[in-house]
């Protein structure tokens, strides 16, 4: 019963997810957004607090056996606290008890996200143009007769998509562009076919129970 | 009389044959207007739809340019509609008589898409045919796939090594099907790890899939008989922030060192900064996403990539059990299919463009 329970409630669920892409019924549409939307969320809001439960966990065990860069988990845990005690108190835009305005700081949610998290992430993300930097570099060592390939075809999409490359010559704008449109969008089709049919398979075999990896293999 | 004769003459002509009906293949709350275009339909404005729910108030509900037959309408299910088209020149209209009441009413099958059900009702068979030819014995060839045969590689050299095995299943949600395939290789990842008593860290990046993926490794210890090698402080949740998770995971390889690294499932710009941080620590790295943008990025900066379908047919691949193998058969089959059936229609595309062809016309 311990697998069966969960292989029967998959098959329901399941089936209940495909019927929504062929049955436009109202009803049974506002039933489909219900189990996906509302349904899920409460399952967030439960599985959250267990996620919660984890990180702190992690945090606290790494600043009790003093590994590696233990401090940072003080961050961590002060942050987190923080952030709580001013969401509970301040509100998302300081409609709750915190006072909103104090030395020009607003005690609310919306500014730390705009103020640290937003930052921090456009800093990550900004880091992206060196890491393409490496990887291109590895990329186009001309090893092999595909890595000689993909740096050739880099070499005239680069070089035509430069304001100049018309003056170098006239057909070498509309060749990158041929390489952008043709062989590229071929190969993403290719491997978007592939996607859509191991997707199905995939939900098939969930769905009537096939695969079970998930619930530990077979019995 | 002269201004009554002209008017006559001169006359706008309103538009003909307006009939009304509920739009078909829907969710309710829409009626179809269509009508032939007025006589006069290059010189007017254009047709003002009108509607009455007791057939005497008309009021305006819509506007359609000069040359157009068709209107839908936003309706209430449980109300009857009576329409009007008129045709406007200037400050001139010329109102078509009015429609049989009509109200609009949900369907049970949207029958445009009766073709998809059928295609997948197909695809369906194929994959429970070779399903059924696995559960008779019958050997099924699968071909290679390097990136998969190199998980004992993996497992092994982080064995020796002494090191831990890191799998992060990326940003997506439970209900994505990345995180799906990703649950499955976790499970067939976390068996091996089991039996070479191998450290292994699943940092989540949502909360449902964190819970999920805690109780996969746990099932998977128990299925070897190791439940005493599941620790809840391997599988945990860090964030549900994209960079802030991108910046966790590289930490945890930084310090960690492991000497694995999988990076399976739902990824967006992240993969390459993940990527690249595992390549720089020397660690072997396998990654699978069916997100095509960030493909390139895992084929350069890791030793092994699962493209699109790959991924999905990992668990079958890893556990070798038949039934799944006769699956990734059936899906090889659909691709078969659709391949043949674009040839087919590529060829017959260009075929039709040489002259010869049209003396059989």
């Amino acid at each position: 019963m311990k697998r069966r329970f969960p292989l029967m409630l998959v098959f329901i669920l399941g089936i209940l997810g495909i019927m929504p892409y062929f049955v436009p019924h109202g009803g049974y549409q506002n039933f489909d957004n219900a189990l996906r939307n509302d349904f899920i969320r409460i399952l967030s809001a439960f599985a959250i607090i267990l996620g919660l439960v984890s990180l702190m966990r992690v945090h606290h065990d790494k600043i009790r056996r003093k590994r590696e860069n233990w401090q940072y988990s003080y961050v961590l845990i002060i942050g987190f606290v923080v952030s709580g005690v001013i969401g509970l108190l301040g509100g998302i835009k300081g409609e709750m008890f915190l006072p909103t305005n104090v030395a020009g700081f607003h005690f609310d949610i919306q500014t730390l996200y705009l103020n640290i998290i937003v930052p921090l992430g456009s800093t990550m993300f900004a880091l992206l143009a060196f890491f393409m930097a490496s990887a291109s570099y590895r990329a186009f060592r001309a090893r092999s007769v595909e890595s000689s390939l993909l740096l050739s075809a880099a070499f005239v999409i680069m070089i035509g998509v430069l304001p100049l490359a018309d003056r170098i010559s006239t057909h070498l704008p509309s060749f990158a562009q041929w390489i952008m449109d043709i062989p590229n969008v071929a190969a993403k089709r290719g491997i978007t076919f592939g996607i859509a049919l191991g997707g199905i398979a995939t939900s098939l075999k969930i769905i009537l129970g096939i695969e079970r990896s998930w619930l530990g293999g077979k019995e | 009389m002269t201004f009554v004769i002209l008017s006559g003459i001169f006359a706008l002509a309103p538009p003909t044959g307006v009939h009304a009906f509920d739009t078909p293949n829907d969710g309710g709350g829409a009626i179809t207007i269509e009508w032939q275009i007025s006589a006069d339909d290059e010189t007017i404005e254009g047709y003002e739809i009108y509607r009455s729910e007791d057939g005497k108030e008309f009021e305006p509900v819509g506007f359609v340019g000069r040359g157009r037959t068709q209107y839908e309408d936003d309706t209430d299910d449980t109300k009857e509609y009576v329409y009007k088209v008129a045709a406007l020149q200037n400050s001139q209209t010329a109102h078509s008589e009015p429609t049989p009441p009509i109200r609009s009413r949900s369907q049970w099958f949207d029958m445009t898409s009766a073709n998809l059900l059928i295609g997948v009702i197909i695809f369906c068979s194929m994959i429970l045919y070779f399903i059924n030819q696995a559960k008779k014995g019958k050997a099924l060839y699968i071909r290679k796939i390097s990136g998969l045969d190199a998980v004992d590689e993996a497992v092994g050299r982080a064995t020796e090594m002494g090191r831990p095995i890191l799998y992060s299943m990326g940003i997506g949600r439970v209900d994505y099907i990345a995180t799906i395939a990703s649950f499955n290789i976790l499970g067939e990842i976390a068996k091996k790890t089991g039996q070479y008593e191998t450290s292994l860290l699943v940092p989540t990046s949502d909360p449902v899939v964190y819970t999920v993926a805690r109780e996969i490794v746990k099932e998977a210890y128990a299925t070897i008989g190791r439940p005493d090698l599941f620790d809840s402080d391997k599988v945990y949740f860090v964030t549900d922030s994209q960079f802030a998770y991108a910046a966790a995971v590289d930490g945890v390889m930084l310090r960690e060192k492991p000497a694995a690294n999988f990076f399976i499932g739902y990824f967006k710009a992240e993969s390459l900064i993940l990527a690249e941080t595992g390549a720089s620590t020397g660690a072997i790295q396998i990654a699978g996403t069916d997100q095509v943008t960030q493909l390139p990025f895992f084929v350069t900066a890791c030793d092994f990539t699962l493209i699109g379908e790959e991924l999905y047919a990992a668990s079958a691949y890893i556990s070798k059990e038949p039934l799944l193998l006769g699956a990734i058969k059936g899906e090889d089959l659909g691709k078969v299919v659709i391949f043949s059936a674009l040839v087919i229609a590529s060829l017959i595309g260009i075929l039709t463009r040489f002259p010869i062809l049209k003396l059989f016309q």
